[in-house]
Parts: structure tokens; sequence; C-alpha cells
């Protein structure tokens, strides 16, 4: 068996493939896979890369997958152009996925036989172990070096500009720079080898663009954290759970950045890692009473430990500001894969009757915005908010827009009486309604010495916040927290709207990460004479937008990424909307929600229900056996 | 919880401190406790030590968890900020408040059930991370409010009022103070005031984590007879290792007149812990001997109380964090946002 051969059908494209990489977990592939997605950007030509790795530290297989793509479109395609196989561990799979006509990139330092490979796949076989045996000496190296010389092949293959990669190998080892020389080194090797013994390029073409702009590149965990530092966050309580672990350590690194005092070396923050969840969020609790801008990060299991204490902040109006970034459940369920599945569990966290406020950052640029505004409104509402990132948006770097602050913003404080306001003859109440709008005012302690000190309690408490087991008061203050909650409707951010070429009524509701595959999948549907609108919800409870715009239409395809239609149970709870009109379309392996599903599952649903109109959507109501894997 | 609120009605003259506050300014709401439990008197223990200390009320923030002692910073310090929160999780609560704000004082208050049971860990993990805090536990042995059941702190052996007997291990959370890293550990008696106010005094001025077990009766469900904590095993078997006085500057808090020697810890803040030596052998500073101190008279079946362990210059959480002298609740936009010119600069980081 040659290594190398050709297909009779090879794959061409410009600026528009995906290229998988099939590691080991701890073989020091990540910074070379993320340099060759780096150097697609450099070359201006937009990339959405994904890391798709185990519950584990060494040993098991791990992937990252780049989809290089000149029209910009971020989400995940599904299939893949280019296979680069390191990992024999998933050698059949990872074959299998490959689209016909598409590439193979391996090892070939050891022969395998025919039957290991495909005929409509080309072969590219170069002897990675051999060359780096040859070439260095100390077995660590010749591990991680191979790591560089197949970004070197691959550049050859993809005729990717090589000042472009060498230049980023040099910022990359900045401050370790014993180590560029070596590196680059390394690179030159892998693509003269993969010059001499594949002669040309293939089809698969990275060609210099200009369509990444000003746009940045950031993981959604570290967007979050910097806008918890521009939201004026001081505590951090957490506790380590994937996929929301580098969300507080990114903020302990901005906060060294940004918050220490150069003078006297004072720290303007505080990160404890607690004991468990409860006690993050018990700690949050304490420091928003006492007026700190205070928040955790966790994931789903962490929102069912912090579950008695949501009920706690809900009913004694204390803020709290707490990131999920989810990721599949139930219980452990999948830690290191994606779903939006806790978006119930957290509209509703708590026993008794609760509902609390969700904002749904679509990527890192949001992921920053709501991460900042999220305090604001903590404040402001006095009850706790919660930012839905997931898995997919938290930990993959992501190109969005660049982050914006305006220099006149304020951080709003929400209404605390001071000393002077007592002084003046405020009258103060803690749980009175003076504006009308189920918000009342707090008082920090330590405020007065003889007004506005109050007992903060979880169980029922009058207007002047004294125990109480009188059923008019308890009525009393659960309906002003109803009108509370009716209030952050037009506070949390608006919907977006797409509207179709062509007037429609039949559109597509969605939120958070299934954004940029929903945008394809609109355009995609659009390409193909299908009319459909989409509306982005971006926070819970519903601003009146979301319920006008599910009038206009008849029916109504709910996209999520969990088993339930968890967001599509919200909204027929939540605004009375006749469940028939909106039909679930889910996707919950695990795997980002890809543009060919959201197609592929509308346009069938549009296809069934052709020729009869006036039939109510078929699925509403019911589970949806939409689930396509990668 | 308390349905009534006291009446203002003040004696005209009414003796005040020094900042012109009468003894009723550091009371609270009527306790609705059963009459003669002993929290109610831990409750007169605060007020007392608070008065005389001359801090003025509203300075303190006090925090419990849920049960019977819990309830109590309803019944002391009116004009300071309660927080009431939930079972076992007062220590989590107190941690973020501190975070928040390092110039106040924090009281927490809690039980046996409270801290040794469903907050175990918090309570720990409080007192290992350094949290500065006044950490009362109001111990009597027994769950109160739902009638009666054995708490993790009760002796083995002991019997609970239907007859029981205990047949698990009982936690001394003193001992587990001083092995968790607590700076201040103390051992009271409701039935002993003038013992539990310079205690009370010490560990709401000592600045570090302050863990004072108070061993407090239950009238209505383990004051009888085979109970190691009714009121008159615990009068029988109290062994005090020494006498506590207090001192802030020049002036003498003097509870008690007692005979024997005399130890003078000075603290941060410049006040005085003079200490009595009652037991010959006990020293309040060696934290390893007053853990086996504690077992060897624990097997005796004795009670000690007293001052067990002070570390005069103890560090805490805030130091550790390196957090500005005032509170992180008084930062302002500038001090925290870092502004568009510094955002512009990230995002040139991120091409």
């Amino acid at each position: 068996m040659p290594s190398s051969r050709l297909a009779d059908h090879k794959l061409a494209a410009v600026n528009d493939f995906v290229v998988k990489f099939a590691n080991v977990n701890g073989s020091g592939s990540a910074s070379a896979n993320a340099l060759f997605a780096k150097a697609i950007l450099r070359m201006g030509v937009p990339c959405a890369p994904r890391n798709i790795f185990p519950s584990n530290i060494q040993g098991l297989p791990t992937w990252y997958e780049v989809r290089v793509t000149e029209a910009g479109w971020l989400g995940a395609r599904g299939g893949v152009d280019l296979m680069v196989q390191m990992n024999p561990q998933t050698w059949d799979k990872d074959l299998a996925a490959i689209e016909p006509g598409g590439y193979l990139f391996y090892d070939s330092t050891r022969a395998l036989p025919r039957s290991k490979f495909r005929d409509d796949v080309t072969t590219l076989g170069l002897p990675l172990t051999e060359i780096c045996n040859a070439a260095y000496k100390d077995p660590r190296q010749r591990q991680l070096f191979k790591n560089i010389v197949y970004v070197g092949a691959l550049s050859f293959l993809l005729s990717m500009d090589a000042d472009t990669v060498e230049t980023l190998i040099a910022e990359q080892f900045k401050g370790k720079d014993k180590l560029i020389a070596p590196n680059v080194e390394a690179f030159r090797l892998g693509r003269e080898r993969a010059k001499e013994t594949f002669g040309e390029p293939i089809g698969l073409i990275v060609r210099k663009s200009d369509q990444v702009g000003d746009k940045i590149f950031v993981e959604g965990n570290a967007a979050a954290a910097l806008g918890a530092v521009y939201g004026g966050a001081t505590v951090c309580a957490w506790y380590p759970i994937t996929p929301s672990t580098s969300l507080a350590e990114a903020f302990q690194r901005w906060c060294r950045k940004f918050r220490v005092d150069s003078a006297t070396g004072d720290q303007r923050f505080a990160i404890v890692q607690a004991e468990d969840e409860l006690a993050s969020i018990g700690m949050v609790l304490g420091a928003a009473w006492n007026g700190a801008r205070a928040f955790t990060s966790t994931s789903g299991p962490g929102i069912s430990l912090m579950s008695e204490f949501l009920g706690l902040a809900y009913f004694a109006e204390i803020p709290a500001v707490l990131f999920n970034v989810q990721r599949a459940g139930p219980s452990t369920g999948m830690p290191t894969r994606t779903q939006q599945c806790d978006v119930l569990a957290c509209a509703y966290a708590s026993h008794g009757d609760t509902k609390h406020v969700l904002l749904f950052p679509e990527d890192p640029y949001e992921a920053f915005e709501f991460g900042a505004q999220a305090f604001d409104l903590a404040d402001r509402l006095q009850t706790p908010v919660f930012v839905m990132l997931d898995l997919d948006i938290g930990m993959n770097e992501r190109l969005c827009a660049p982050f914006k602050w305006d220099a006149s913003r304020k951080l709003d404080r929400g209404k605390v009486v001071t000393a002077e306001m007592l002084e003046a003859g405020f009258e103060f109440g803690r749980y009175l309604d003076v504006d009308g709008d189920g918000i009342a005012y707090r008082t920090y302690p330590g405020t007065h010495p003889t007004k506005g000190a109050y007992f903060t309690r979880g169980s029922s408490h009058d207007r002047y916040a004294r125990y109480t087991e009188d059923g008019a008061a308890y009525v009393d203050s659960v309906e002003r927290l109803l009108k509370k909650h009716a209030t952050a409707r037009n506070l949390v951010p608006a919907p977006v709207v797409i509207d179709a070429p062509h007037p429609t009524r039949t559109g597509a509701l969605f939120y958070g990460s299934t954004a940029p595959a929903m945008r394809e999948a609109l355009a995609m549907l659009g390409g193909a004479g299908l009319q459909v609108d989409g509306l982005r919800v971006r926070g819970f409870p519903f601003a009146d937008e979301v319920k006008a715009w599910i009038e206009r239409h008849d029916q109504i395809f709910v996209v999520e990424q969990n088993r339930d239609g968890q967001l599509r149970t919200l909204l027929t709870a939540e605004l009375g909307i006749n469940p028939a009109k909106l039909v679930s379309l889910v996707h919950f392996d695990g795997s980002p929600i890809t543009a060919r599903f959201i197609h592929g599952a509308i346009s069938n649903e549009i296809a069934r229900d052709s020729g009869h109109p006036s039939q109510p959507a078929r699925r509403a109501g019911g589970w949806t056996p939409a689930f396509v894997g990668d | 919880m308390s349905f009534l609120p006291k009446p203002k009605l003040h004696h005209p003259q009414l003796p005040t401190n020094k900042l012109g506050y009468t003894r009723r300014d550091y009371e609270g709401t009527i306790s609705t406790l059963c009459a003669g439990c002993g929290h109610d008197s831990i409750s007169a223990a605060i007020v007392q030590a608070v008065f005389e200390l001359e801090i003025e009320p509203h300075r303190i923030a006090k925090l419990s968890g849920i049960g019977c002692s819990s309830k109590t910073p309803n019944y002391f310090l009116n004009p300071a900020h309660g927080f009431n929160s939930v079972h076992g999780r007062m220590p989590s609560v107190a941690t973020g408040a501190n975070l928040a704000n390092r110039e106040l004082i924090y009281l927490g208050v809690s039980g046996d059930g409270d801290s040794a049971s469903i907050g175990f860990g918090q309570f720990a993990h409080a007192m290992r991370r350094g949290v500065d805090m006044c950490y009362i536990v109001e111990n009597n042995g027994v769950y109160g409010l739902t009638k009666g059941q054995f708490s993790a702190t009760a002796d083995r052996g002991s019997k609970s009022k239907k007859g029981a007997v205990n047949a698990d291990e009982g936690i001394d959370l003193a001992q587990m103070a001083l092995s968790l890293g607590a700076t201040y550990v103390g051992r009271g008696f409701s039935g002993d005031k003038a013992q539990l106010v310079p205690l009370i005094q010490g560990a709401l001025l000592h600045r570090g984590p302050a863990l004072l077990d108070v061993i407090s009766p239950c009238v209505a469900f383990n004051n009888h007879e085979g109970s190691t904590r009714s009121f008159d095993w615990v009068r029988a078997h109290n062994e005090a290792v020494n006498q506590l006085d207090f001192i802030v500057g020049r002036d003498e808090i003097v509870h008690a007149q007692e005979p024997g020697t005399v130890d003078e810890v000075t603290q941060h803040d410049g006040s005085v812990l003079r200490l009595r030596k009652l037991a010959p052998d006990y020293d309040a500073h060696d934290r390893d001997g007053a853990i086996a101190y504690l077992a060897a008279a624990r097997r005796a079946g004795e009670i000690v109380t007293g001052l067990l362990f002070v570390d005069p210059e103890p560090s805490d959480l805030h130091s550790a964090l390196r957090t500005p002298a005032t509170g992180l609740n008084r930062l302002g936009d500038a001090e925290l946002v870092p502004g568009p010119a510094a955002l512009e600069a990230v995002n040139g980081s991120l091409r």
C-alpha cells in the first residue's frame, strides 16, 4: 500500500472547507492546532475552531476542528474535508467521517493495510514519527515537534503563507525566545518534506482575503470574565467544574492585569475557590447583600446544588450573577460536551414559586456585553441573573466583533438608600414598592447608626422586613415579585429579528450558541426559495416583542440544543402561546448544532406540511426524533 | 422570630456608654424562645458585651443559619443589619459579607445542628480560610425546633428526653476549630455570664477566625437526667481553665476577681486579654496542647471552659487576598472599570 494515493474525485474549494485534527489528549497538539487556526485568520480568512475533548487529562482521543469559511459562517458545519489523523485509536470513525472526495493526512511511519483506507478519499501519508526521530533525540521533543511538523506539512498542502505562520510562532513564544528558532525549524521541516513528498498542494486552498477585519478571536469564558471586570465585580466565589472553570481563572488573570494598585499592591478584588457550589453561592449572596458586586461561574450540577440559596436570593431580593456554562446533562452527563439544557432549571431554580432572569449571549462579544450588563441588572432588580453560556461558546476561541465600552457608561447600582437620604427623611421600608415597578429600596449594612437597618430572611416577611405568617402579607410580597419580574421584561436585551427576503408567516426562534448555525441555515433556506423569518431571543422574561413576533407567525420552529425543547416549554408557559404553533427542532448529542441539521429539519417540516397549509404543526407538543450525528 | 416589638419606653436615667447609647439600644425584639432557654442568656451576654465595648451597634453585621439559635440575632442589636440565611450556610454568607466590607464586625450565630451536621463543612472551611468573625455556636446537643432529636455534638451514651441512648460519637467543635486553624477559641456556658461576656468581647475584637462554643441547655428537650447538656450536668462538670478579663485601652472591664496567675495578651487592636489561670497546667498559647487537654478532659467526662487558645497576631482571609483596607463595596467606577482605552488594547491582543 503506497502511503499516498489519489482518489478519482477530489474536493476543490477556496476558503470554504473543514479540517479536523484527531489527536491524543495530552500530546501537546492544542497549541499547534491553535497556531494553524490563527494563521488562517491572519491571512484574512474567517475560521471557526472547535475543541472536541474527553473528560480526561491524558490518553483519550481529542479532536480539533477548523471550519475555514470566507463567508463567515462560524457554526459547526458537519462533515470533514481534510482529516489530520494522528490517533490510531479513532482511525475507523475518523476515516468514515470524511466527505467523499476528501483527504486523509496521516503519519505513515508504520504501514497500514489497504482495508484501512477509502477509495473515494485521497490519502496523504507522511512518516512524521520517522522524520522527528531522525531530527530530535529527546522523546518529549519528538512528540511536541511532531505537532509543528504536521502544521508545516499542512501549510504546504493548503497553500498557506509560510511567513504568516513563522511570524505567529515568533509572537507565540515571545519572552521564551529560545523556543522560536527550533519551532520555526520544525515548521519548515514539515513544509519541505511535504513539498518533496507530494509535489503540489491539494485542492483545498487558503487564499489571502480581507474578511476578518477588526474582529477579535477569543474564548467566551474569557470574554465573560472580562465583562465581569467591566461590570464592576469584586467578589468571585467559585468551585471548579468543566466547562466553567476557565471563566473564574480568566477573571483572576484580568484582575491581575487591571485591578492591582501599582503603588500599594492592593488587589481590588477577592476570588475564593469555595469548598463547593453551596458555599460559592452563599459567598456571592453575602457579598452582594453587603453592597459588592459578586458572581459565581458554574455548570448544571452546580446550579442544582445552588438551588436552595437561589430561592433565598429571589425571596429576600439579593442581587447575584451566575455564569452557567452549560454542558450535557442530566447528572454528570457528558461533562465535556455542549448543550442548552439548563434553561428550565435556571428559569425556575429552587422550591416554591420562583422565576429568575436569564440572558442568552450568542458569542464572546455578547458574553462580554451581557457579562457586564448582568451586574447592572442584578443590582437594579435585586435578584439573581443568569448568563447562559455553554461549552461551545465558553471553551472555544471564536471570531467576533471587538469589545466595546462607552466612556460615559456608569455602573447602575440600583435603588440604594444612603445615610444622607435617611437623614433627609427618606421613609425606608425594605420591601416597600415606592415606585410602582415592583422594585423596593435597600440599604447596605452599616449605613446609619439608627435608621435603615433591616433583617434579611428567607421566611415570609412584610413590607418592613418583619417576620410574618399572615397570608395577605405573604401574597402581597410574592405578587410584588411577579410585578418586578414583569419590569425585568424590558430591561433584558431585546430580541434580534432576521427577516426573510420575502414576507412569510413561518419563523424560526432560537437563542445562544445556536445563532451562527441558524443564520447560515436561514441563508440556505432563503437560497432554496423557502421563506423563514428568524428571531433570536436574548433574555428571559421575554420582551414584549417576542410575543408580538410569535403572533405574527403561524408556524414557528423553536430550534435548540436539548432533548425536551426547554425554551419552547418556557414560551408556552409564560406567554400563553398555543403550543400547536411551536414546532420543536432539537439537536442534543453533545456536538454543536449545525446549519446542515437545521436546514434539513426545517426543509423536511415544510415539505411535509406543504399541501396542508391549514393543518397545525404535526410535531407540536411531542418529541421530535430529529437527532443527526456528525 | 418575634411578632412583638419591644415597647420603646426607656427609663430616663438608664446609664449610657461613652457613645451615649443605653443598653436598650443594643437590644432586639422580644424573644420567642422557651422561657429559661440558654440562648436568651447568650443574647443578653452579647448585648452587654457590645454595650461595654462601646461599639456602635450598626457597625456589627449579624448572621445566622436556621434553628432556635439562628433566630436569636433578631433578639439583640436592633440597629444592626441581620441575615437569617439557610440551614448550615451562615459561614459562607458571612465569608462573602466579610469579603465585601472588611470594615464591619461580623457576628455569626449558629447552633450545633446548624454547624456540626448540615453545616459542618462550611464551619470547617470558614475556620481554615481565616474569616475574620466571631462565630458563636449555641450548643445544646439537641434539635429544638423539630422537638428533641440528637444533634451531632451530643455525647455518646447521653440519653434523650424520650429515653433513647445516643450511639454516635459527639463532635467537639472547639477541638475541631483548634485543629482547623482558628486563632481564637473559647468555650463558655450560658449559665455563667461573667465568664461568657469577656469571651465574646475578645472574640468580637479579635482580627481572625474566632470560635465560641457556648453550652446552652435546652430547657424543653435536653435538661433531664441522663443528658450531658443539662444545667445540672454542665454545672457539675464545668472545668474552667482560666478566667478572662477584657480590657479596651486603659479602661478595664472587670467581671470577676479571682486569685491566680495572670497572663496578659495584647491583641492587634491594642485591647488586652487578661487571663487568670485556674488550671495551673493549661497554656492558652499552645494549640496542640489545647487539643490534647480537651481530649483528655472529654474522656474524663469534664467540660473544659474558658479561653482555650488565642493567637495575638492572627492573619485573616483579607491579608491572604491582599485586599485594600477599605471595603470592596466602597470602590467606585473609576477603581473598578478599566475603560475603553484598556479594552482597545485587549482587542488588539486578540487579533
